[in-house]
């Protein structure tokens, strides 16, 4: 539902002349902020209830998960390029980076699910334990934003092909990506944080 | 290939469903073949359905609020039949299995559908109007949020007919929820309904919070914004706190059913306390979300009958705005019962008597707007003063309940089903029907009969007590809620006193549907004619338009000098209008059919989702994607009013006025 | 129109006060214990104290709009007035002065009435301890030190303090004797505790007040409050019937059943209520005097009793 708020501009008012649009979708982050924020919560309160299973410690690994980082931190940093370059106006520049954002954001998914794919496998799936079912549920919820993420990115793609010039409503929907972008590295950063390091140590 | 859906899943053997389709399909045919015969089908679709205007909008949420009352009243008085009749060893009309999912759909339908649709219908009407902006900042997904929400009332109505609805009480506690307890799928009807809603209602929080941030007239400073769009505010917020804890306590609910995950089972390690902290620190701010736009409502109204302004108008906006941080410190009083420490539920019993204080000192500020005033006894005061009687009594058997000591013995019992329905139908039922006779001329361009008004209100009123007071008896004497049947002698005449309530309030139902059909009958009449738009000597600029407004709401937008600002302005001589123009071209949105397939479309993801039908849910997941990016791509979704038109409609509305003023 | 208004009213304020009297026959405001006495005088104490601000309320805000009603003239008219800092100074203090009485006895009551916290009469009379469980759809008492086990009954004597100790091996039900007082939530895998006590003999309602599916109507007990012998005397024809309570017998008990008769067992397995708890927290249960987790140790943890 994510990208439902790019999608159309308001009934203008030459009163004001700047859009909505940017500040409505940061108010959206807020409240998925807030349904992250409840994730977080449940798994505060559900992470030592293994059921007799393996805890955190047991489970996780460290080199997937500096990949998978170190995947979504650059992938930031590459859609800065892109968003450098719509300022610019340069449409190709801008098209480049995002595919390059894709692809990254498409790694980090993969190495997701495979991850996942290797817990559920050795039997320790989300229906193992109470801990287990917060965390396959805080992190994939994190990966499906990555995932919407994705399918935005190539909508975007696929609409700048073939313009020559970015008019303000695209201009619009490439600052919301952008921020929706950012907002999950940082949601990664608590996930990291909290939910894999503070398991390890 | 049709998942768990199988021909048994039709109640053809209980008679009142079977009456009740026949009903629905009787009913629901002749309105399609009245739209049909009078060939209504373009005007309904271009102007209706796919409309992106706020005052379309809140004219097809009140519809569907009134729809979703009769649904839940329906309910409603079943219920009491129920309990006048089963007792001493008669079990009644209505088995367990169906009368549990009765009370589960009255709360849900008559939170979701009717308070929420009643009350983003409001918001949808007044606040644009009384900021002086041209609509809602996100029209389009205004137009969304209606859909989600209609369908979502569809897909628990669905559930009458195909399967069964939650058996669980109105927010599903489990483990009861769970599916080792409710195997069938009841409970994944009201977990969809709930998600589907919550979708349309997290948008409008959003929707109304920029709007309001962002779109003031000029001048219109914080401090100088009307009372009801300080509530819209208010609450808003509220949603866009509260909304998402509830879809991820549905959520966790919904992967405990779906995918055998174990938050709140009660083996696996799953914590049941956990989704009540969770559903409460939604709940509990949600009834605040309802009921902080009705005290706007009597804002607006009180002075406006009153012939004054409202007293204490500061006061009134720091209360609201108390009110809503404190809504969020208190969701443990609902269930002081569960054993945590005496601190703690002391810490939440005062914490909620607290908020007693603000919301005390609003019904002084009505009080005090009437004192030295002029009140005038329009269908609306009696709705206002009615509240501020009712609303008493329930805000001290509120603070009752608060004190932890006290809801030892009250909880879950049906002293609180009378406290809350004496709050829920005394402030935020009355409230909203005070503001719909209040607005409806500016909605419609003619008045609503008040003779009729009157009579609803007085059956509503007494109505009430006859339903409530007995259930305050009946919970002092150790009968709990969501009973199916009892043999304590002692309980049944009160229980025969609340039917006769139930039917009172039944009366008042049919007072305010003949005062729907009389109002429409009687609208050409020139007395109910709203032709100045201001048929109130209103104070906001809501009043300062034409009633029903232009599309394009305001030709000028206002600019705003004063808190009152139509008051100001009349009361100065200035023309809030500016009539004559210059008048220029006005941007506007272009209706859109994307709302209405984004909801067909999550419609059939959700029903398919509740009987396991996977390649249905699939297709209707691809169909919201799919929409959601058709309308990204589409470029054709504006539009302006040439400044000639506006001129015209403009001038025909001032025409009007000088011919008014001539008489 | 303005008559009908006031008629009205007066008619609701005599309603409400025939209700009061009304009250002294209804089981909550009608207490049996001490616990009880408690929370009613609480009640009666709080709805005084509130009915200083709630009465003006309603008889101002009819009289204001009554008084000022548009047909008075001779009412005065002040169509600009809408502040005054003497007003907003009552309407604000007033109720908070209310409600800072309100919330030191409400933080008195937390603690006195604490359910977990002991009765005063435990010093000078040993208590009767129960274990309640409740089951799809019935109740299920465990009397450890007497070793015998009922359903949907209990006894216990008068004027001698009950500890229960209250656990589900279902859903969330709550254990409610509206006539002794308080209530607390009955959850599988955890234990509540509450404090009661009978002052006088009766035969006194006990139900569950939290809704829990299809038999939740007939989820009924009796309490029997008696006299120490004949208490004793029913604790031997509890020991007289034929049925005992074990691993075997157990889950033919704990399958849902509606309206399930009285029912004894004159033989309950020692360690069947831990085991019940346990048997949600794999094998662990809380210790209530030290608040550790320990491993069950009984004869019973090793028997599925999830079937």
């Amino acid at each position: 539902m994510a990208h439902d708020t790019t999608v159309q501009t308001a009934g203008h008012d030459e009163h004001h002349h700047e859009s909505p649009v940017v500040f409505g979708f940061w108010v959206y982050l807020m409240t998925d902020c807030i349904i992250f924020g409840s994730l977080f919560a449940v798994f505060a309160v559900l992470h030592n209830q293994v059921n007799g299973g393996p805890s955190g410690r047991d489970l996780f690994e460290y080199s997937g998960l500096a990949q998978e980082t170190a995947l979504l931190l650059i992938s930031s940093i590459t859609y800065g390029f892109g968003m450098i370059a719509a300022h610019k106006n340069e449409v190709n520049k801008v098209i480049m980076w995002l595919g390059v954002t894709f692809l990254l954001g498409l790694g980090f998914v993969g190495l997701e699910l495979n991850e996942f794919a290797h817990m559920i496998h050795e039997g320790n799936g989300p229906d193992r334990s109470a801990f287990l079912s917060s965390f396959f549920t805080l992190v994939s919820t994190h990966g499906l934003h990555v995932t919407c993420g994705l399918i935005w990115l190539v909508t975007l793609i696929v609409q700048l092909m073939g313009t020559t010039e970015i008019p303000e409503r695209m201009m619009n929907k490439l600052t919301c990506l952008s921020l929706f972008w950012h907002f999950l590295d940082i949601v990664w950063i608590c996930v990291f944080t909290y939910v894999y390091l503070a398991s390890m140590i | 290939m049709l998942g768990r859906l199988s021909f048994s899943a039709i109640p053809l053997d209980v008679p009142i469903l079977v009456g009740t389709f026949l009903g629905v399909a009787i009913i629901g045919l002749a309105v399609l073949g009245l739209i049909t015969y009078y060939g209504k089908w373009g005007y309904l679709w271009k102007e209706w359905l796919t409309s992106v205007d706020h005052k379309r909008l809140a004219v097809m949420y009140i519809v569907l609020a009134l729809v979703a009352l009769f649904r839940g009243f329906a309910d409603a008085i079943m219920m009491r039949t129920q309990l006048a009749m089963a007792y001493a060893g008669n079990p009644g009309y209505l088995p367990p299995h169906h009368y549990d999912q009765i009370f589960s759909a009255h709360g849900t339908i008559m939170i979701f559908f009717l308070a929420m649709a009643f009350m983003t219908g409001l918001f949808n009407f007044v606040v644009p109007l009384q900021i002086g902006a041209r609509d809602v900042a996100f029209p389009f997904l205004n137009n969304l949020s209606f859909w989600m929400t209609a369908i979502a009332f569809i897909l628990v109505n669905v559930s009458l007919f195909i399967g069964e609805f939650s058996q669980c009480g109105w927010l599903a506690y489990p483990p009861l929820s769970e599916s080792q307890f409710s195997p069938g799928v009841g409970v994944d009807y009201y977990i969809w309904a709930i998600q589907l809603s919550g979708v349309g209602t997290l948008l409008t929080g959003v929707n109304f919070f920029v709007t309001i941030v962002k779109m003031r007239a000029p001048g219109m400073t914080w401090m100088k914004m009307p009372v009801f769009t300080w509530t819209a505010f208010c609450s808003s917020i509220l949603i866009m706190v509260s909304f998402p804890v509830l879809t991820v306590a549905v959520a966790l609910l919904g992967l405990d059913r779906y995918f055998g995950m174990h938050f709140f089972t009660n083996d696996g390690g799953g914590n049941q306390m956990l989704y009540l902290s969770l559903i409460w620190s939604w709940g509990h701010p949600e009834v605040y979300i309802l009921v902080i736009p009705a005290f706007g409502v009597f804002s607006e109204v009180v002075p406006a009958f009153s012939g004054k302004p409202l007293f204490g108008y500061g006061t009134m906006v720091y209360a609201t705005c108390s009110i809503m941080v404190l809504s969020f410190i208190v969701w443990v009083h609902h269930f002081f019962t569960m054993g945590a420490g005496p601190d703690v539920n002391a810490f939440f019993g005062i914490a909620t008597m607290i908020i007693s204080i603000p919301t005390g000192v609003k019904l002084f500020n009505w009080m005090f707007t009437m004192y030295k005033g002029r009140v005038q006894f329009h269908a609306c005061m009696y709705w206002a003063v009615g509240f501020m009687v009712t609303f008493t009594i329930g805000g001290m058997t509120g603070v009752m309940m608060a004190i932890p000591g006290a809801d030892f013995v009250l909880h879950n019992s049906l002293f609180l089903i009378a406290h809350f329905h004496n709050v829920i139908i005394g402030g935020v039922y009355f409230g909203y029907i005070c503001g719909m006779n209040f607005w409806f001329p500016k909605v419609m361009g003619f008045k609503m009969n008040e003779t009729w008004g009157i009579r609803a209100f007085w059956f509503w009123f007494v109505g009430f007590y006859f339903a409530f007071v007995p259930l305050y008896v009946l919970g002092f004497d150790g009968m709990t809620r969501r009973m199916n049947h009892y043999d304590n002698p002692e309980w049944h005449i009160w229980l025969l006193i609340a039917e006769v309530g139930a039917v009172l309030i039944l009366f008042g139902i049919v007072c305010q549907l003949t005062q729907l059909y009389v109002t429409i009958r009687d609208r050409n009449l020139p007395a109910n004619r709203d032709v100045t738009g201001d048929p109130w000597n209103g104070r906001a600029l809501e009043w300062s338009t034409s009633s029903p407004p232009p599309p394009y709401n305001f030709a000028i937008v206002p600019h705003v000098h004063e808190l009152d600002a139509f008051m100001h302005d009349k009361e100065n001589g200035i023309d809030t209008r500016c009539a004559g123009g210059p008048y220029a071209p006005i941007h506007m949105p272009k209706n859109t059919a994307a709302g209405f397939l984004i909801g067909v479309f999550s419609l059939v993801f959700g029903f398919a989702a509740v009987w396991y039908i996977w390649w249905l849910a699939a297709i209707g997941l691809i169909g919201v994607i799919g929409t959601v990016i058709a309308r990204s791509a589409n470029k054709d979704i504006d539009y302006y009013i040439p400044a000639e038109e506006v001129a015209r409609i403009e001038n025909e509305h001032s025409r009007k006025l000088m011919a008014q003023a001539a008489e | 129109m303005k008559n009908k208004l006031l008629a009205r009213m007066a008619r609701l304020g005599g309603l409400s006060s025939a209700l009061l009297l009304a009250g002294c026959e209804m089981d909550v405001l009608d207490p049996k214990g001490p616990v009880g006495d408690g929370v009613k005088s609480l009640i009666a104490t709080s709805t005084i104290a509130m009915l200083i601000v709630v009465i003006p309320t309603i008889i101002l805000s009819v009289y204001f709009a009554w008084h000022y009603r548009q047909s008075n003239t001779s009412a005065e008219y002040l169509p600009k007035w809408s502040h005054s800092n003497k007003i907003e100074l009552i309407i604000w203090g007033v109720p908070s002065l209310i409600i800072l009485f309100l919330a030191v006895i409400t933080y008195q009551t937390c603690h006195s009435l604490d359910p977990y916290k002991p009765l005063e009469a435990e010093a000078t009379t040993k208590p009767l301890h129960v274990e309640v469980v409740a089951l799809d759809w019935k109740w299920l008492f465990i009397y450890p030190e007497q070793g015998i086990a009922t359903v949907n009954q209990l006894a216990i004597p008068v004027n001698t303090p009950v500890d229960f100790v209250i656990t589900s091996d279902s859903v969330m039900n709550s254990f409610f004797i509206p006539r002794l007082g308080s209530m607390i939530y009955a959850m599988a895998g955890m234990q509540t505790q509450l404090h009661l006590m009978a002052n006088e003999p009766g035969d006194y309602l006990g139900e569950s007040a939290n809704y829990s599916g299809r038999g939740f109507s007939d989820m009924k007990f009796r309490t029997l409050a008696v006299s120490g012998d004949e208490f004793n005397a029913w604790v031997d024809k509890v020991k007289s019937s034929s049925e005992q309570l074990d691993g075997q017998t157990y889950p033919k008990l704990a399958a849902p059943s509606e309206a399930n008769p009285v029912e004894y067992f004159a033989h309950v397995e020692p360690g069947m209520f831990n085991t019940i708890v346990a048997k949600y927290n794999n094998g662990m249960v809380m210790d209530k005097s030290t608040g550790k987790m320990i491993q069950v140790q009984s004869a019973m943890s090793d028997m599925n009793m999830k079937e």
